[in-house]
């Protein structure tokens, strides 16, 4: 009960403790510290920030009107990027699923596949696209199957992480009562599992096939094909007009891409 | 016909949740254990069709022992053991039909089950006892769509599909409420006639297996206290079984109860 007795100004509220207070003002220090150590260490050529307005209109001068001379060249080249993005989607799936399997707490056959799946899933998603497309134009030599290679590599953990959280989260009765039948473990797999994760299945995959058209359109930028080749091309050689006409035909291969999912995403789920 | 005999079963290090339980059931008799939450039924009979690994002991049906079996011989036992759920275990997504036919999955092959391409006599049999119980009209409706009793109906049906020369029931009527459970058990008494079949059934609701039931199995802490007619089940025998247990019930009107205005100013802020 509130003691009406004492008098207002004698009771003394305060929102933290010394201790508390203490901890705040260190770590706020710590952060001060931290963040005038990066800005120090990485040792920016200030006059050329200063510059940048300067710069920013110049190449905007030189980049405009976007040059269309290459265009059928360039719309080729953004079909050929889709082409990637959609191919290692798919072939993706034919990994990543059994890897989600095995990387399910609930569905792993034993903790060694169960590390297994999860190094992979680890592996796959720690090196980035373009570290994977180096790889693979170092291996098959440069063009469309190292870029194929190199999303779908990358898909892998983001496909199978997801669609093996899942599969965690099923409900398990109808694992039960598929047991129950005297059905083998494909069949419990096939009737109890699949159906429960379907639409989650189409959403990961909706989405990772979005997010490798935005991916593969620099796959280009190491040889591994699509219009990041051309892009490069026209950025060495100066042809800051067509670069123009590049960069807005991305943009419209982003959009068309979005549309193309959410409208799927409302036909699918 | 059922023997069990010397069943044990204990998880762990803990205190066995069955202690050497016999029980024989013969012909095509129903049957009703009755217990408190905790004696050890659902255990009892998930060991049965193996669901749950009995510790020690042994489980015959119709002169098979059930307690070795392993891989095929197991899901060829478990073909012949049909079990209805409380929560009834109905695959959500897939419709009425898929539901009733993943009954047949310990018959067909992966393919047929796959592709649902089922014998045609399993299809017959099907709609036959889906007219049986009144839910053929729903074959194309996702099993979600349906209401608990009809959902518990496709449970039975389900179970029925396997041919099954027992019939488990684990808690049916829990989840539904009084009318629809009284429905669901008359449909279990009435199959076990007219197929000949013994039937198991789990249940809290004394009234109903007094009611429905040829024969009345009481167990607490994992030994069976009463074995005989439902005449002979009598309060002295409700006491042995449920005695000393807290009921739900009582606690609900032991509660002191409100008096008016006392508790309504929090709705108003």
């Amino acid at each position: 009960m509130v003691d009406h007795a004492a008098s207002p100004t004698s009771r003394i509220w305060q929102r933290y403790d010394r201790r508390q207070r203490l901890v705040r003002f260190f770590s706020m220090l710590l952060t001060l510290t931290l963040i005038v150590w990066a800005v120090k260490d990485i040792d920016i050529f200030w006059p050329w920030v200063w510059d940048a307005p300067n710069q920013i209109s110049n190449l905007g001068a030189r980049m405009w009107p976007p040059d269309p001379a290459r265009l059928s060249e360039i719309v080729l080249a953004m079909v050929e990027t889709v082409h990637i993005a959609t191919l290692a989607t798919m072939l993706n799936v034919f990994i990543a699923l059994p890897v989600a399997y095995i990387a399910a707490q609930n569905t792993t056959p034993n903790r060694v596949c169960l590390w297994l799946g999860r190094f992979i899933l680890v592996a796959s998603r720690s090196v980035n696209t373009i570290i994977w497309a180096l790889l693979f134009v170092a291996i098959f030599g440069p063009g469309v199957l190292a870029g194929i290679l190199a999303i779908m590599f990358r898909s892998i953990g983001f496909v199978g992480k997801l669609m093996g959280e899942a599969i965690e989260e099923i409900d398990r009765r109808p694992v039960e009562a598929m047991e129950a039948t005297g059905a083998s473990k494909l069949k419990v797999v096939a009737y109890a599992i699949v159906p429960q994760v379907m639409p989650a299945f189409f959403a990961i995959v909706i989405l990772r096939w979005d997010i490798n058209i935005r991916e593969s359109t620099v796959l280009g930028l190491v040889g591994a094909g699509g219009i990041g080749v051309i892009l490069q091309g026209s950025i060495d050689t100066f042809a800051w007009r067509t670069v123009a006409t590049i960069l807005l035909a991305i943009i419209a291969l982003v959009l068309f891409g979005e549309a193309v999912t959410s409208w799927l995403r409302r036909r699918v789920i | 016909m059922l023997e069990i005999s010397k069943l044990v079963k204990r998880y762990g290090n803990d205190e066995p949740v069955l202690k050497e339980l016999d029980l024989v059931v013969e012909g095509s008799s129903v049957v009703s254990i009755v217990g408190a939450s905790g004696a050890g039924k659902s255990t009892m009979l998930r060991c049965i069709n193996r669901l749950v690994e009995p510790t020690s002991g042994s489980i015959r049906l119709n002169g098979t022992e059930l307690v070795n079996l392993r891989g095929g011989a197991l899901r060829r036992a478990r073909r012949k053991i049909g079990m209805v759920f409380q929560g009834f275990n109905l695959i959500d997504r897939l419709t009425v039909m898929e539901n009733v036919l993943a009954g047949r999955l310990g018959y067909v092959s992966l393919y047929q089950a796959v592709t649902r391409r089922y014998p045609q006599q399993d299809i017959e049999r099907a709609f036959a006892l889906m007219e049986r119980v009144g839910i053929a009209h729903y074959a194309n409706k996702r099993a979600d769509a349906l209401s608990g009793g009809e959902r518990q109906r496709v449970g039975v049906v389900r179970a029925m599909m396997q041919e099954p020369e027992i019939l488990l029931a684990d808690e049916p009527t829990a989840s539904l409420d009084p009318r629809t459970s009284e429905q669901i058990m008359k449909l279990l008494q009435s199959l076990a006639q007219e197929l000949a079949l013994p039937v198991l059934i789990n249940i809290h609701n004394v009234a109903q297996a007094k009611a429905y039931t040829e024969r009345i199995v009481g167990l607490r802490h994992g030994k069976m206290i009463f074995d005989g007619a439902p005449g002979d089940f009598d309060k002295e025998a409700l006491d042995a079984i449920y005695g000393g247990i807290e009921a739900p019930e009582e606690e609900i009107t032991a509660a002191p109860s409100r008096t008016p205005g006392e508790g309504v100013s929090h709705g108003q802020i």
